[in-house]
């Protein structure tokens, strides 16, 4: 995809934005980094019931340079940590991050000295999945959002710039600061 | 008895006869009270004495220092309860089991009171305490005599009694005979000064991860073992996790304003 | 702690020793030692290569990590390397009251996990005291949704064991009949997976309506669905060819390395807990345990077959039994110990804003009895005291003797927790089974031991 990264910001690009978005989120391989509890439950969206192949994703590719998603599924010990990162790593772009469950958001229920609070410590994630595990039709939810976010990524100078506005905008939102009616802080 | 500390208890201060009623289990009664020039050492008034002598255990209030106690117990003091040393006879197939191992043993040269510390039978099941120089010899004789064929070999953990000095670190093994379907629990103490235990890979091969696991979380040297590595922690970790003064390692929690302290700083009414 | 014990010094070195170079390795350092021991050229075949079998594989069943040296195709040495899903699960366990311990515990082994909380909740109770006292109904309930476990847990073996060898179909009939048991768990405790439904004194809450028509309609299309899978599997040619003779553990290994569980079995010793150690009432109940005596994968592939089948069963006779006590309601037919001071004191109902404490349960304790009040925050603050003492209690899982030893000091929390967990025993086993053969049989011999590394590293 190099030729289209050239080209000057335009019509043209936005055609061959909408052409490769929607080609790049018609078959995203999947790196499954299934670890635990949640893995066990990719592994059954894989199943007929609720079918990952309707997105092209069946294939999960064993080989970190052929895949495009890694679904972190499960938590991320300390001893694993270095590992995700490799194959983080080894993937090549575009790559995009789901990390599946609470265990891989945010160390989940495990506030310990053996886990990662968050895979977000050591790879940059996409879509976060809550669930202990979440359901199949949860993860399927969120491949569907990875999807739009698939599609509607730009490419070249416009890319540059839809990553300036959405940091912008991320920094600009005001912090969850709950106030009860009465004033005083929850 | 007074000596090192055990968990094991028969009675107690907290709940000691509403749970365990009707329940019909093997233990046997601790001594005390047994002899009749201490007829009043079973009065409620005189019973527990011997445990203001043992280390504390609990204070209440957990983690939590120098604020005003509003909930009362900030005066608690719970002793560790005396250890448990059954009498014969110990019922089921425990008695046959001492005895076959006595005279094992005895066969081998040891008495059984060299090999063996205390004999618990509590809830159904039987603990041997073993010295630690004895425990190879221990193991053989379970594992090759014929009335004992302890075949397979369950596992060996660590249980770290922080306030017990000189006999911190306790492993404990579980082995079991489908020979004759039975389960028997050894338990050898060491000090944390000292914390050797000889390896039984040379009598069961298959503890040999175990003890490698018993050694990562808890710093139990294993002598003799084929490779004292360190198994589920990275191989460059520092310390041992699951002992006692190790912190379990969290972080406060932030959502919307509130910080939630990890759950090893939270208050905890025990 | 660590530093007073003498290391090797850091990095790999190399000593001469009376029959050939002695390498001191301490840990991270792998890439300096094969460095070296390629330059030295002291391995006799140039031929022989260490592989590393990482943790991120297709095929190894989890996080699992195995270092192969070989030659040409033949495993020389295999030697497995774990942790890398280590989660302090036992210490965590430290923190909680003795029924949060459930919801923990409950994550170690996450195929089978009724099977952790059984084991825990029988050592709590017996540290309790209240072995006998736990409610008949609630025993039944506790053997039905185990062996729907064992069900979903043996499918959740033999799916990926299909997977890894390259047959994706078995992965798919495999998941089908597995999803439909998870809709028939998520049924009864309210979860597909990581229930934290057996609590030490019962269960958490009783079958819902409509549930013991549900199981039956499962139970009657479960066995043409098992007969797809064998039609699948059983005379496949690659199966059997990739299966059959590989990785052979016979009884004399077996009892050396302190194997249990289907693999046990395969070698010709039908052991069984359910059968020598009977717990929550399987002595009454009328089933067969599945023994051959061909020690190898495809023996183990088809005890398993024949212990969903065998579970099927006792399934139908936990049906019965429940359906011939009728429905006299939770005062008449209670599934928690009926023990002010241990039971769960709420009772969940499905309200107009989602699931909580039940009406009933609310008006009792905020209306009519105080003390009531008082139990019910107490257990759920505080929970129950355990006396203090140690107990060991073990389960026949589908993988295997699967046990909790509990040590209690007498609070509301566990002082020590150790699962001692199947995968954990048998993975010691994989260099005795593996070693001499091609690496291709890796693959197969690890999927017939059925390791589920959450249980192997807690």
């Amino acid at each position: 995809m190099g030729l289209e990264e050239k080209l000057p910001s335009g019509v043209l690009l936005t055609s061959v934005e909408k052409v490769a978005g929607w080609a790049r989120a018609r078959s995203v391989w999947p790196a499954t980094f299934g670890l635990a509890c949640c893995a066990i439950e990719l592994f059954q969206t894989g199943g007929p019931k609720h079918d990952l192949a309707r997105f092209g994703m069946e294939r999960a590719s064993n080989t970190p340079r052929q895949a495009d998603l890694m679904i972190v599924a499960g938590r991320v010990s300390q001893k694993m940590a270095p590992v995700l990162r490799q194959i983080y790593d080894q993937m090549s772009d575009p790559k995009w991050v789901i990390s599946m469950g609470v265990c891989a958001s945010s160390g989940g229920m495990f506030n310990n000295y053996a886990i990662v609070q968050g895979v977000d410590h050591v790879v940059p994630v996409d879509i976060y999945l809550p669930g202990c595990p979440p359901r199949p039709e949860m993860l399927l939810d969120s491949i569907l959002k990875l999807h739009d976010k698939i599609m509607n990524m730009k490419l070249g100078k416009d890319r540059d710039r839809q990553i300036t506005e959405l940091e912008e905008a991320r920094l600009s939102r005001p912090p969850l600061h709950v106030a009860s009616p009465r004033g005083s802080r929850l | 008895m007074s000596g090192p500390a055990g968990p094991e208890e028969t009675h107690g201060s907290e709940a000691p006869q509403g749970p365990r009623a009707g329940s019909g289990q093997q233990a046997e009664p601790p001594a005390a009270g047994a002899s009749p020039a201490e007829a009043d050492g079973d009065l409620p008034a005189r019973l527990g004495e011997e445990r203001l002598n043992a280390p504390v255990v609990r204070m209440g209030l957990f983690g939590v220092q120098g604020t005003p106690d509003t909930s009362g117990y900030g005066l608690l003091r719970v002793h560790r309860a005396a250890p448990i040393d059954s009498p014969r006879p110990y019922g089921s197939y425990f008695d046959e089991l001492a005895d076959a191992l006595g005279s094992g043993l005895q066969a081998a040269g040891l008495g059984f009171s060299d090999a063996i510390e205390r004999v618990v039978v509590d809830r159904g099941e039987l603990t041997l305490h073993v010295r630690r120089e004895r425990l190879t010899e221990v193991a053989v004789k379970l594992r090759d005599d014929p009335a004992l064929r302890f075949e397979l070999f369950s596992g060996v953990s660590g249980v770290h009694y922080l306030e017990d000095t000189g006999r911190e670190l306790h492993a404990v093994y579980h082995l079991l005979s489908i020979t004759h379907n039975r389960r028997v629990r050894l338990e050898v103490s060491v000090p944390d000064a000292d914390p050797h235990i000889p390896s039984l890979t040379g009598v069961y091969p298959s503890s040999n991860w175990h003890e490698r696991e018993t050694w990562d979380f808890f710093g139990i040297i294993f002598d003799g073992h084929p490779a004292l590595t360190r198994i589920e922690m990275p191989d460059d970790w520092r310390g041992h996790p699951q002992r006692k003064d190790y912190p379990l390692g969290g972080i406060p929690v932030e959502y919307r304003g509130a910080k939630i302290p990890p759950p090893e700083e939270r208050r905890h009414y025990s | 702690m660590t530093d007073s014990v003498p290391h090797a010094p850091a990095g790999a070195s190399d000593a001469e020793a009376a029959e050939g170079r002695v390498y001191t390795v301490s840990g991270e350092d792998w890439d300096e030692l094969v460095a070296a021991a390629n330059e030295a050229r002291d391995f006799q075949s140039g031929e022989r290569i260490v592989v590393n079998m990482g943790p991120q594989h297709p095929s190894t069943h989890g996080v699992l990590r195995l270092v192969l040296t070989l030659e040409g195709e033949t495993v020389v040495e295999v030697r497995p390397a774990i942790g890398y899903l280590h989660t302090g699960i036992e210490k965590n366990m430290e923190y909680r009251t003795w029924t949060q311990g459930v919801t923990f515990c409950t994550r170690a082994d996450y195929l089978m996990p009724l099977f952790n909380e059984t084991a825990y909740c029988l050592a709590v109770e017996r540290l309790l005291g209240i072995e006998d006292r736990i409610p008949e109904r609630a025993q039944i309930i506790r053997v039905l949704v185990m062996e729907l476990n064992r069900v979903t847990s043996h499918l959740g073996g033999i799916a990926p064991m299909g997977l890894e060898l390259g047959a994706s179909t078995i992965y798919t009939q495999g998941a089908r009949l597995r999803e439909r048991a998870l809709d028939l768990l998520e049924l009864i405790t309210g979860l597909r997976m990581n229930h934290a439904y057996i609590r030490p004194g019962g269960v958490a809450q009783d079958l819902p309506p409509g549930a013991l028509e549900g199981i039956r309609a499962f139970m009657d299309t479960a066995p043409r669905l098992l007969q797809d899978l064998h039609t699948l599997i059983d005379a496949n040619p690659v199966f059997i060819g990739r299966n059959k003779g590989i990785a052979y553990l016979d009884l004399q290994a077996c009892m050396a390395l302190g194997v249990t569980g289907p693999i046990l079995r395969s070698t010709g010793l039908p052991w069984d807990l359910r059968k020598s150690q009977p717990y929550c009432g399987y002595e009454s109940y009328d089933f067969d345990v599945p023994v051959n005596d061909m020690c190898d994968a495809y023996g183990r592939y088809l005890i398993r077959m024949a212990e969903i089948e065998q579970s099927l069963k006792i399934a139908r006779q936990c049906v019965d039994r429940i359906a011939a006590r009728g429905a006299p309601g939770p005062s008449a037919d209670p599934v928690m110990i009926r023990d002010a001071k241990i039971g769960w004191p709420a009772q969940l109902s499905l309200g107009p804003d989602g699931l909580g404490p039940s009406p009933e349960h609310i008006a009792h304790i905020m209306g009519q009895s105080m003390e009531a009040l008082i139990h019910h925050f107490k257990l759920i603050t505080e929970g129950f005291r355990v006396p203090a003492g140690q107990a060991y209690a073990a389960v026949e899982s589908p993988r295997g003797e699967l046990a909790a030893h509990v040590v209690s000091d007498g609070g509301t929390r566990p002082y020590r927790v150790h699962l001692r967990d199947p995968s954990f025993h048998h993975l010691q086993s994989v260099a005795a089974m593996c070693e001499g053969g091609m690496v291709a049989d890796l693959i197969p011999a690890i999927a017939s031991l059925d390791p589920v590394m959450g249980g192997v590293d807690r």
